[in-house]
């Protein structure tokens, strides 16, 4: 199990603005009525969202108004599921895979330039406060390892110099291209491929 | 090597697009109608015959489990909900049908929720997958256009509707009922089985629960028949499947191949071999992290199917097959899988939620040669008392791992831990007991 705490400054109040209202009732309609509960997990992206990626315990107790259920219900999701901050990121926040297959191509390598480039240990803001790192579990990207995560994109067939070149990208504001670092085509075997090989000459 | 033709995902690289058009180009969404006329029965018996196995990793036979499905809709409706929770250390097969095949998918759970009587189909998506979702929200939104899904989706009379339920961050969420307490909004903590969710699912209802590649390979199973797909592979072991092959390969791919090929044929024609030849492998993980690894002596003749790995006392599980070479430290490696599962453990039942924690500990300790003797046998006590003493599977899947290490490279762990307690006592051993006071921020 993993020991999650909520952050220790914690704000007054929190209320979904406009567009998160809108999202939010989009999400309630999936589910039939009466399971409204079933939509918790959206609702609680929805506020990470909102509130620069991080969730607030006032963000939660509104969410458990909000649905009709108790408090407490949400907090156990909020903390049972890794993907809920509860702790502020950086607006830019790395996620590096360190689990075996991305560990025997090198995924510590990735991590020392996360060292050297953001901050000294994980889940630490950087200087200029906008980014901050961690070592995840598999992120589902075995065969582009080792991998990274920076907010929704995935940046894939990494190594330390392009782990560094993307970091100063990102700390100087810009966003760069995601996927395959090689140059390879999503997942097929660079240089290798022997199947399918009409529809790629096609 | 299988034909191109028999190839289900033909867009498996994206070579085509994964739109409605092109994916209509390559045979998806042609007679939809003329299949569902066939019938229920048709469809449930059809699948049997092919003998498809379930592809999310316990391989348990698909036409099977829909025919637990009850006959009649009583007053609690049928829900089909689609496992695409892909976690499993080594696999990422499903991520390239959510993204390049998604209307394969889409009609598989269409036929499905025919074939099962739901009108609702929750597609389950990891949270990390966010932005493959959202192109298999796009391929939603479009079958919707389209008139695919939906009231009378696709001309067969049938309606549908079909939402997206994002996880965040959860392994332990790809076990099917930890996956329903997810949706119903809770802790992704695995229910007691029985009842199993055929009958009392989700909501309380019926709810058949597949994999996405299980569902994707449907409609094309339909449309060539039973036989053709029975007579790839060998009995019980039918069809293709998307193996994916990672960790120190000269080319680390995903292909799709048929069942039963032999593991160093995928190695070497498909992912460009060992690095540093064949010579430097030292041990192969078949089926994703929760396998236990198979020595480089066995892999010689290792054919990939559900029952040739059973044989070897491993199992095919996910197909995500992690190759490891001499250049790693293979108890290192182990130790880092034990660290995933400590982390992924959802607490619920004491031994996983205590043991996995225990392994990792030793495992490490271990690794750096740190650990006595005595200490080796007490790790494979360890992982029996996990292994069948916890409501899901995850209890195996953790300790599995280290037993195969411990079947195979005792003999290494052994000479690197050679510490007798007894003549070297300025060592100093913390008691075991102990030891989560010792290095508090792993707790």
């Amino acid at each position: 199990m993993s020991l999650r705490r909520p952050a220790k400054d914690q704000p007054e109040s929190f209320e979904f603005n406009t567009s998160s209202l809108e999202a939010a009732n989009v999400i309630l309609a999936k589910y039939p009525e009466g399971k409204q509960q079933s939509a918790v997990m959206a609702l609680l992206y929805i506020a990470q969202k909102q509130n620069n990626n991080w969730i607030p315990l006032a963000a939660m107790k509104y969410i458990a108004k909000f649905l009709n259920m108790p408090y407490i219900k949400v907090y156990e999701v909020a903390t049972f599921y890794t993907m809920y901050n509860l702790a502020p990121v950086g607006k830019y926040f790395v996620q590096v895979c360190t689990t075996t297959p991305c560990m025997i191509r090198g995924a510590n390598k990735l991590v020392e330039a996360c060292k050297e480039k953001i901050s000294e240990n994980e889940c630490e803001l950087s200087n200029d406060k906008s980014c901050s790192w961690m070592e995840v579990e598999c992120l589902g990207a075995c065969v582009n390892a080792p991998m990274m995560q920076i907010n929704d994109e995935y940046y894939e067939d990494l190594d330390k110099q392009k782990t560094l070149d993307i970091l100063d990208k990102i700390l100087n504001g810009e966003t760069p291209k995601p996927g395959s670092y090689r140059g390879r085509v999503n997942n097929e075997p660079e240089n290798n491929r022997k199947t399918l090989m009409d529809l790629k000459n096609a | 090597m299988l034909k191109d033709q028999d190839r289900i995902f033909q867009n498996l690289y994206n070579d085509k697009g994964s739109d409605v058009i092109s994916s209509q180009e390559r045979g998806d969404w042609v007679n939809t109608k003329e299949i569902t006329d066939k019938g229920r029965d048709w469809i449930i018996n059809e699948i049997k015959e092919s003998q498809l196995r379930g592809r999310g990793g316990a391989g348990f036979p698909t036409g099977l489990k829909w025919s637990f499905a009850p006959k009649e809709v009583g007053s609690r409706p049928h829900y089909l909900v689609i496992n695409g929770d892909e976690s499993e250390p080594g696999t990422c097969k499903d991520r390239d049908i959510l993204r390049f095949e998604p209307h394969k998918l889409i009609e598989g759970c269409l036929i499905a929720s025919y074939a099962v009587q739901a009108h609702v189909c929750y597609i389950y998506i990891r949270g990390e997958y966010f932005v493959d979702g959202q192109k298999l929200q796009a391929a939603i939104d479009e079958a919707y256009e389209k008139k695919l899904l939906g009231k009378n989706a696709a001309g067969t009379g049938w309606d549908l509707d079909i939402y997206i339920h994002y996880g965040a961050g959860a392994y332990i969420c790809g076990e099917e009922t930890a996956l329903l307490e997810s949706l119903e909004g809770k802790k992704g903590q695995p229910r007691l089985k029985p009842p199993f969710p055929a009958l009392i699912g989700l909501y309380g209802c019926p709810t058949i629960i597949n994999n996405v590649e299980t569902i994707a390979v449907v409609p094309t199973i339909l449309r060539r028949g039973a036989k053709w797909f029975a007579s790839l592979g060998r009995e019980k072991n039918t069809g293709t499947k998307i193996f994916c092959i990672s960790g120190n390969v000269n080319n680390p791919c995903n292909v799709e191949e048929e069942m039963s090929i032999p593991l160093k044929e995928l190695i070497e024609v498909h992912a460009g071999g060992v690095i540093g030849g064949w010579e430097n492998l030292q041990a192969v993980i078949p089926g994703g992290s929760s396998m236990p690894l198979i020595p480089k002596e066995r892999c010689e003749t290792l054919k990939m199917d559900f029952d040739a790995c059973v044989e070897e006392k491993s199992g095919l599980g996910t197909a995500g097959i992690v190759v490891i070479n001499k250049d790693q430290d293979i108890i290192k490696c182990m130790a880092r899988i034990a660290r995933f599962y400590k982390h992924e453990s959802c607490g619920q039942c004491t031994p996983c939620r205590e043991g996995s924690g225990w392994m990792w500990r030793m495992l490490e300790r271990m690794a750096k040669g740190d650990a006595t003797k005595d200490e080796v046998d007490m790790l494979g006590d360890v992982t029996n008392q996990i292994a069948g003493h916890t409501i899901c599977a995850f209890g195996e899947g953790s300790s599995w791992p280290v037993q195969g290490l411990l079947r195979h490279f005792k003999k290494e762990i052994e000479k690197r831990n050679n510490l007798d307690p007894i003549v070297q006592k300025k060592n100093n051993i913390p008691y075991l007991v102990d030891q989560h006071l010792l290095d508090k921020k792993n707790a």
